[in-house]
């Protein structure tokens, strides 16, 4: 019999279905095409007026018609395809009642300037706009569909409905590390005996004039308008920022044993997680990469894997000035001199930073690494940076053996998570 | 289902950390829940009615004016509120806990910039719709930094900056399950061995007119004058609260190693969220909830984060009522609703209760809360969301 505990006696857990949405495309097939041939989803905003914006650019999804617009139902929307394609992969419930909880990596949600503006016409030209007066015109039922769609906990919600999951759906925000806590959340739960299954779907469909600017304001954005297929240069010494986009992951976690009883196809392994938050500032790095460095060693540690096991490094990799020099700092105090040899590659360079998605959208892409014994390029790579001497598969894929990939995720208030991730069980 | 092939550990409440409308520290607070005092402010934002948060010296819990700077209020509030649970905890400053301390905050967020938000939409209502318009104002108006303001994760941020908690840094959102959410998963994680010492929590500044609007688009909002929770008639509605909720968690055996007393033990914490598509729901679900919490004594009590929205709050009454031999107190009539703090400081009120041997007078109004003259052993927390999502948790007296 295959023993279905890990080595610390752990139920292991396992992936049976995965789903992505990205700039790219819809769905695992279309978007692994796209990636490996080196393909961008980065484009000039269509969406909405750009002018007075530094960063014009953003890896939209456009295909996929939400009207009227919000983030958040552009969000829910990509996190329901993502979901649907993770869980008929799976083969598990039925349609509707999926047999275990809903962990939500979700951006947070607000109010946006649309329903802001309409508050401001129900108002009228003739009454100074203020919060009272926003408040006055507010009630009466008018709006009550306001009240839902911008609570918090309303995309976990319809998607808790749609999927039929089990249980209190968890919506979270560990910023741009939150697709990566979403599936350590369902690793926990199932390695705790609590559930045999779970859902975990990170998801974030933010592109809209204020979070442009908020970001723009902190600096955090390339402004390559001219070439957006060529704004995201994760590694580059030319790299100036990262570049917004939108898209959704999910993963099916299950239990090996019930994978396995079930007769379910196992397209991975979820062999460890790590995470460890910064106290150091609200946007930077301690300096040190003291806690970027911890967080590696715990995800090794989880997985009960040594440094030299890990075959590709799929990066956080954003582009920006400070990022990219952090994750060698951080990569190179653990990997020693291997961190010269070993791929290091960012997907962020074709479809640019996912935000509260990136975590499970590099997840599902370093399980289809796996899966293809394929490497995505780091594209737009052109004048490497002599203080990252990373092998970031520069411009174009490589086949290449892969059984053990190591996924990052850091994020705004300290957040830091890594991934391990094997073919078969360690 | 895998079976655990251990022994759940046993889980203390070794820190509470409550900064309110009705002030700070525990002492403060029980001696205001005994002589049932109430802050509210019914004229500051009128019609609608909020407890505002009491003028505290931030710079006690958050000694440096930049870092109070770079928050929100709401943000303050919690890391002034977590700061007093690493106290009570006696952890503050310890750094060698500290960085392997786990921590989950519930969490909203979104705090506006009122002045901008009502120029830019003036200024539109003037005629200013050039494509780009907003683009423009948002580009010179909003403060670099107010994003990080805004930022659900950042309350943690600057948890994690002000006081150094840094094992690790979860936010979870969607209101008051968010919070009972934050609890149930930091014990789950304790009792299983996958963590030895959390803080949890969360906080709210209910004095925010950008939040009153999102809950009158629901019609949520209490309207002109007070009334305790139970007796909001069938309009119903909640006065948004401001206040900090924090707990210190730990396993008996970490807390007993370094010589922490606690206040309470943490027995159990369960979820669950009902379609609320029929009447009824709700109610049931509770009592599903109720049969897994565990047993229950006859000495115990209940404190809820009833809403007072409807008809939510008559389904939570409906449950109540077949349970009547408990003793019932909703927080809410003291506090406000402080959402996704609502829970946590349910958790807190009902340690601190538990470590003072008795439980607080009842609102003197209603029918739901009597005197409770034995000194309880148990006390039920309830929290049960305004739209969705319900939540129980066990908290006993150690003896």
């Amino acid at each position: 019999m295959t023993a279905t505990r890990d080595k610390f006696g752990r139920p292991i857990v396992v992936i049976t279905g995965m789903g992505v949405v990205t700039s790219l495309g819809a769905g695992k097939a279309d978007n692994w095409k796209k990636l490996t041939a080196g393909e961008s989803g980065i484009r000039t905003i269509t969406r909405f007026p750009t002018e007075g914006l530094k960063t014009t650019m953003a890896g939209t999804v456009d295909f996929i018609p939400i009207e009227p617009f919000s983030s958040t139902d552009l969000s829910e929307r990509l996190g329901e395809l993502a979901g649907e394609e993770a869980i008929a992969q799976a083969g598990i419930g039925n349609k509707g009642d999926f047999p275990g909880p809903l962990f939500l990596a979700v951006a947070p949600v607000e109010v946006e300037w649309p329903q802001r503006q309409e508050l401001g016409r129900a108002i009228g030209p003739e009454t100074e706009v203020n919060y009272d007066a926003m408040l006055r015109v507010s009630g009466g039922g008018r709006y009550v569909d306001y009240h839902k769609r911008f609570l918090f906990g309303s995309v976990a919600d319809h998607l808790a409905e749609a999927f039929g999951t089990k249980g209190s759906p968890i919506s979270l925000s560990t910023a741009c590390a939150s697709g990566a806590t979403a599936i350590q959340l369902g690793v926990e739960a199932i390695r705790r005996g609590e559930a045999d299954v779970a859902l975990c779907v990170a998801t974030d469909g933010s592109v809209n004039p204020e979070a442009l600017v908020r970001f723009s304001l902190l600096s955090a954005l390339s402004t390559h308008n001219d070439r957006p297929e060529a704004a995201a240069r994760p590694f580059s010494k030319n790299r100036d920022g990262f570049v917004m986009a939108e898209g959704a992951g999910a993963l099916v976690l299950e239990s090996f044993e019930a994978a396995t009883a079930r007769g379910a196809k196992i397209l991975g392994i979820i062999a460890g997680c790590g995470e460890l938050a910064d106290s150091f500032h609200r946007t930077r790095s301690s300096p040190d990469g003291k806690p970027i460095i911890g967080c590696v060693r715990n995800a090794l540690a989880d997985a009960g894997l040594a440094s030299d096991q890990i075959d590709y490094i799929n990066a956080h990799g954003t582009g920006t000035p400070e990022n990219d020099k952090m994750e060698y700092l951080g990569i190179s105090t653990v990997f020693g001199e291997r961190a010269k040899q070993i791929p290091v590659s960012s997907n962020k360079s074709m479809v640019g930073h996912t935000l509260s998605a990136a975590g499970a959208v590099e997840a599902v892409f370093s399980l289809l690494t796996l899966e293809h014994q394929r490497i995505p390029p780091t594209i737009n790579y052109d004048i490497p940076d002599p203080a990252i001497p990373f092998d970031v598969v520069p411009n174009k894929a490589r086949d290449a053996r892969v059984t053990t990939v190591m996924s990052n995720s850091f994020g705004f208030g300290g957040q830091n998570a890594s991934l391990v991730l094997t073919r078969e069980p360690v | 289902m895998t079976s655990a092939s251990r022994e759940p550990t046993e889980v203390w409440i070794t820190g509470i950390g409550l900064a309110t409308s009705l002030g700070e520290g525990l002492d403060t607070h029980w001696d205001a829940l005994n002589r049932r005092r109430v802050n509210v402010d019914e004229n500051g934002f009128a019609p609608c009615i909020v407890h505002p948060w009491a003028a505290i010296n931030l710079d006690a819990q958050i000694p440096k004016k930049g870092d109070q700077r770079q928050m929100e209020a709401w943000q303050r509030i919690g890391t002034y509120a977590a700061g007093l649970a690493l106290e009570a905890a006696g952890v503050k400053g310890n750094n060698e806990i500290l960085s392997r301390m786990d921590m989950i905050v519930a969490a909203g967020g979104g705090e506006r910039d009122l002045a901008v938000d009502s120029n830019i939409l003036n200024m539109e209502a003037k005629g200013n719709s050039a494509p780009g318009f907003l683009n423009e104002r948002l580009m010179s108006d909003l403060r670099p930094t107010l994003f990080l303001a805004q930022l659900s994760n950042l309350l943690a941020g600057n948890i994690a900056i002000v006081h150094g908690v840094s094992g690790s840094s979860r936010t979870f959102m969607g209101e008051e399950s968010a919070g009972v959410d934050a609890a149930r998963i930091a014990l789950a994680r304790i009792a299983a061995g996958q963590s030895d010492i959390a803080l949890i929590g969360g906080s709210q500044n209910g004095e925010r007119k950008d939040l009153l609007v999102l809950y009158e688009f629901g019609g949520l909002n209490l309207k002109d004058k007070f009334a305790p929770v139970w007796a909001r008639g069938e309009q119903g509605g909640f006065a948004l609260g401001s206040g900090g909720a924090f707990l210190v968690i730990e396993s008996k055996a970490h807390a007993e190693a370094r010589g922490a007393k606690p206040y309470a033990r943490l027995v159990n914490v369960v979820a669950d969220m009902a379609r609320r598509k029929h009447p009824g729901e709700v109610t049931a679900t509770l009592e599903k909830l109720w049969s897994k919490l565990g047993k229950i004594d006859s000495k115990a009590a209940i404190i809820t984060g009833a809403t007072g929205v409807e008809p939510v709050t008559s389904e939570e009454r409906a449950f109540l009522n077949a349970h009547a031999e408990f003793p019932v107190r909703a927080s809410g009539t003291m506090f406000g609703h402080t959402m996704e703090a609502q829970f946590p400081l349910g958790l807190a009120l009902a340690a601190l209760s538990l470590s003072r041997g008795a439980l607080f007078p009842p609102d003197g109004s209603s029918a739901v809360e009597v005197e409770m003259p034995a000194s309880p052993s148990q006390i039920v927390v309830i929290g049960t969301g305004h739209w969705r999502g319900e939540g129980m948790a066990l908290v006993e007296a150690i003896k």
